[in-house]
């Protein structure tokens, strides 16, 4: 009992927040999973009040509301809508955290986020041998996307269809890359992600090609750890802080004008959030995270704002329609810079889906607890991309690729799925 | 509460996916947007079919429980906050489908769950027009806005949601279907059962299919912003727009709180010593816009607006309307709680109205932004406090009972579109007489005769 009021006592630090919210209900129209499930609990009006009752006592089952905090793709999409601006994506962060304290962290959780990706190297040796394995377990979707999926392990992954882990990863490919710049050329620290490094890592090169093209000195070490972006979405605050010391080891002492990511997660969390868990280090990793989130760029944004990459008019060309990432648009403001990059490619023509904005059902972890939600929601997204009349549907981040790729696999649509920076590769 | 096996029963007949007995997802239906005391209910259940939602209604009546009926949760007067912790919670959200929208005869069928902007969308769809468009459109329910009669920004010219319904079909209290109304434009068949069941809020039925009349949209439009040093001056020039027999389909006003909050927001250069600001905007035939604009425009300077804005196109006049849109936000954002009002009164009564509104805010020391539709005098007087400072919110509640006072007082009515529910019912027979009280409240007990139907809401039964 006494536990149970020290957790009330960590939320009630959230009230001031929390009574923000004048349960207009209005997040009802963009909630993704509210749209899937129609439950109260399930949209951030129902979620806030029993984070708040927890605060005040009058709902006493962390459980279930670690539960009912877990139901969410923390896109951002109820924050960016709402009337009186409650800092919606904070509450959860801290919710989730505390909560999840309370509850203890899953131990495979605990080992992902606090060992595997905290360690770069140990983390890049178990994916550069998970590699060659895969070929005995998975067997190919036979789909447009270049798929995998896997009967024998559908008691862990279920019906998904993936994308197979790269024969070489990115990193393995070009090798660590830290070019000199010469008088008057820009430098970028290129942080590929997770996903960019070991899956995607054709988009990894298409992105090297076009800084290359556009003579950007590269700085790239081979051993990144994770952004920490599942682990703060799981509610393992150490985890992230784990992750970020690596990373700013890395990153703190370098010189460089911009960091660019092509992960639309990756970089609102090193923007918003490094600065924030950064402060648990100590002052100086607080100042250089600050430091490293004022120059970091989404490489749409960066090609087109600082390199100035200039769209051209073709209304003949291949069909494309572009899907805005939760991240890119609701929390960078990102939405004109992809588009106007895929057209820098005169062999397309851009077509707007309808909602292109509506979350794609992926958010990290959510779509490995809630697949069936998960899937649920990329069906609508799946449909709205297949009434664009497009034969490429376009993303700025590469879970929403993943994503995008399992739901047109499973629905057998002759669409590929290309990042921006894929598109405009292509031309170079 | 409610049984074990009542439960098991519910889960039987809707499957266990749609009903909801956790603690966590009952406390998640203890609220709505009103600013009351949330009551937790013994259990929420989510009918998919009419016919099932038909058997709910005549199973909890059997059993003597409770119901309240759900559809986004957006009342402000608490009319969707559960009576009871014994009562049952019926949502309509799983009963969203509609039906027929036909082009030939201009109607719709729709479920009670459709979601207003959804289907006003789909109606668009079609080249035609459903004008009813209140503030919560984007998530309310077609269900919800029937039992409020809800109203919008349309108001003046093209009425609210009771314009718009045709027929009604609804369950009774035991359960039972009552049909009213029809696809056609006149019906005398039987009583105008569905006009009953129009702003009832939930106490007479559960409404299950509507009938809803649609119209041929406008073919142009124009819309302006007059600004004005004084808020007397922009009412006599709304008066004077309908005295030259013009009636805008928008006609929206801010005051000067209103418009320095917005301001201090935006940043947008608003004019922050206006004493009003009104957003006009005509529709129709592209030669009656014309006339209409110019009429508009004569009467506007005739009244001393310091200026009057004309967008060139539609980019300009999202950025000019971006001031009414932001009102309710920005205002919401000063304060931790907003209580958002909608006393009305005769559109001529609305400088006195206003003048009231201020001196009440000031004799209680409460920090008040009005905006609201000037063409139909429904005023959103909206109190800006923290409730949890009990000492502050008591003043907003005296603050409020004597608006409520006044806007009697000059002719008006407690409640422009908001609804009773149980926020306002204290005031009712103020506004009516003691004798509307009774008979409603007999009215209510022939029809529930054992006090079901979201039973304190309204008169109460």
């Amino acid at each position: 009992m006494e536990d149970l009021q020290a957790l009330a006592k960590r939320l009630m630090a959230l009230d001031d927040k929390l009574t923000d919210c004048m349960r207009c209900g209005m997040c009802q129209a963009v909630c993704p999973m509210f749209g899937a499930s129609g439950m109260e609990a399930d949209v951030a009006r129902g979620k806030l009040a029993l984070i708040g009752n927890m605060a005040h006592e009058l709902f006493r089952d962390p459980e279930s509301l670690g539960d009912k905090l877990g139901r969410c793709l923390l896109c951002g999409s109820c924050q960016a809508a709402c009337p009186p601006g409650v800092k919606i994506m904070e509450i959860f962060r801290e919710a989730r955290e505390v909560v999840h304290s309370y509850l203890g962290l899953h131990p495979a959780k605990k080992l992902i986020f606090r060992q595997l990706l905290a360690r770069p190297k140990l983390f890049n040796a178990a994916m550069s041998i998970g590699a060659p394995l895969q070929k005995l377990v998975f067997r190919s979707s036979q789909d447009s996307q270049g798929t995998v999926c896997s009967p024998m392990l559908n008691f862990m992954l279920g019906d998904r269809h993936i994308r197979p882990l790269a024969s070489q990863s990115l990193h393995a490919k070009v090798g660590a890359l830290d070019e000199r710049a010469s008088v008057g050329q820009l430098k970028v620290a290129f942080y590929p992600g997770c996903l960019g490094d070991k899956m995607y890592t054709n988009m990894g090169l298409a992105c090297i090609k076009a800084l290359h093209y556009h003579k950007v000195a590269i700085y790239m070490p081979s051993s990144l750890a994770c952004c920490g972006i599942p682990a703060v979405s799981s509610g393992d605050g150490q985890g992230m802080v784990n992750q970020l010391k690596v990373n700013l080891n890395l990153l703190a002492d370098k010189s460089f004008d911009y960091l660019v990511t092509p992960c639309g997660s990756c970089t609102s969390t090193i923007k918003e959030l490094w600065p924030e868990y950064a402060e648990r280090i100590d002052a100086p990793s607080k100042r250089a995270a600050e430091e490293i989130s004022k120059k970091t760029m989404d490489i749409n944004a960066f090609l087109i704002d600082v390199l100035h990459v200039e769209p051209k008019a073709n209304k003949e060309g291949v069909k494309v329609t572009y899907h805005d990432s939760c991240h890119l648009k609701k929390s960078l403001g990102v939405t004109e810079q992809p588009r106007k990059l895929i057209q820098a490619n005169g062999k397309y023509t851009l077509v707007e889906m309808k909602e292109a904005d509506r979350c794609c059902g992926c958010g990290g972890s959510f779509n490995l607890f809630h697949y069936d939600y998960s899937r649920n929601i990329g069906q609508r997204k799946r449909d709205n991309v297949v009434a664009s009349g497009a034969s490429v549907v376009s993303a700025g981040c590469p879970a929403c690729m993943m994503q995008l790729e399992d739901v047109l696999s499973h629905n057998n649509d002759n669409i590929q799925v290309k990042h921006p920076i894929e598109i405009y590769a292509e031309s170079l | 509460m409610v049984s074990q096996g009542l439960i098991s029963d519910f889960e039987r007949m809707l499957g266990k996916e749609n009903v909801f007995s956790s603690e966590a997802d009952l406390q998640s239906y203890s609220y709505d947007s009103a600013v009351l005391e949330p009551v937790i209910p013994s259990l929420v259940v989510r009918p998919t079919t009419t016919e099932k939602l038909g058997e709910c209604v005549k199973k909890l009546y059997d059993n003597g429980i409770p119901m309240t009926v759900r559809g986004a949760g957006t009342n402000l007067s608490g009319g969707t906050i559960p009576d009871r912790s014994e009562t049952v919670v019926i949502l309509t959200n799983g009963l969203n489908h509609i039906l027929e929208i036909n082009s030939n005869d201009l109607y719709a069928v729709v479920e009670p769950g459709v979601i207003t902007a959804q289907f006003a969308q789909a109606v668009a769809e079609k080249k035609l027009f459903y004008p009813p468009d209140p503030g919560s459109q984007a998530v309310s329910t077609i269900g919800g806005n029937i039992a409020e009669n809800a109203g919008g920004l349309r108001g003046l010219k093209y009425g609210v949601t009771k314009d718009y319904v045709m027929g009604v079909e609804f369950f009774d209290a035991t359960g039972e279907i009552v049909k009213t109304g029809s696809r056609t434009v006149k019906c005398v068949t039987g009583y105008n059962l569905a006009g009953m069941l129009i702003q009832s809020e939930g106490t007479l039925g559960v409404i299950s299919k509507a009938i809803l009349k649609l119209i041929p949209p406008p073919k142009a439009s124009r819309a302006m912003m007059a600004v004005f040093d004084d808020m007397q001056n922009a009412a006599e020039a709304v008066a004077g727009i309908i005295a030259a027999h013009v009636l805008p389909c928008t006609l929206e006003f801010l005051d000067n709180n209103t418009i320095v909050r917005v301001d201090d927001f935006t940043h947008s250069g608003l004019p922050r010593e206006a004493g009003a600001i009104l957003l006009i905007e005509v529709d129709g035939h592209p030669a009656q816009v014309e006339d209409d604009a110019l009429a508009v425009e004569r009467v506007l300077k005739e009244n001393k607006a310091s200026a009057v804005h004309i967008p060139k196109d539609a980019a300009e006049k999202f950025k000019l309307w971006e001031a009414r849109r932001m009102a309710l936000p920005v205002l919401a954002r000063c304060r931790p709680t907003t209580v958002l009002e909608d006393a009305t009164v005769p559109r001529s009564q609305i400088p006195a109205m206003m003048k009231a509104v201020n001196e009440i805010a000031a004799k209680y020391k409460v920090e008040v932004g009005t905006f609201g539709h000037a063409g139909d005098g429904n005023l959103h007087p909206t109190f800006l406090c923290d409730k949890r400072n009990k000492e502050e919110f008591h003043r907003v509640e005296m603050a409020i009972d004597e608006m409520f006072d006044v806007a009697i007082k000059l002719q008006g009515t407690l409640s422009g579109e908001h609804g009773i529910g149980t926020a306002k019912s204290k005031w009712m027979e103020k506004e009516t007489s003691r004798g509307t009280i009774l008979f409603s409240q007999r009215l209510r007990r022939a029809l529930d005769p054992k006090g079901l139907l979201n039973p304190t809401k309204l008169v109460g039964i």
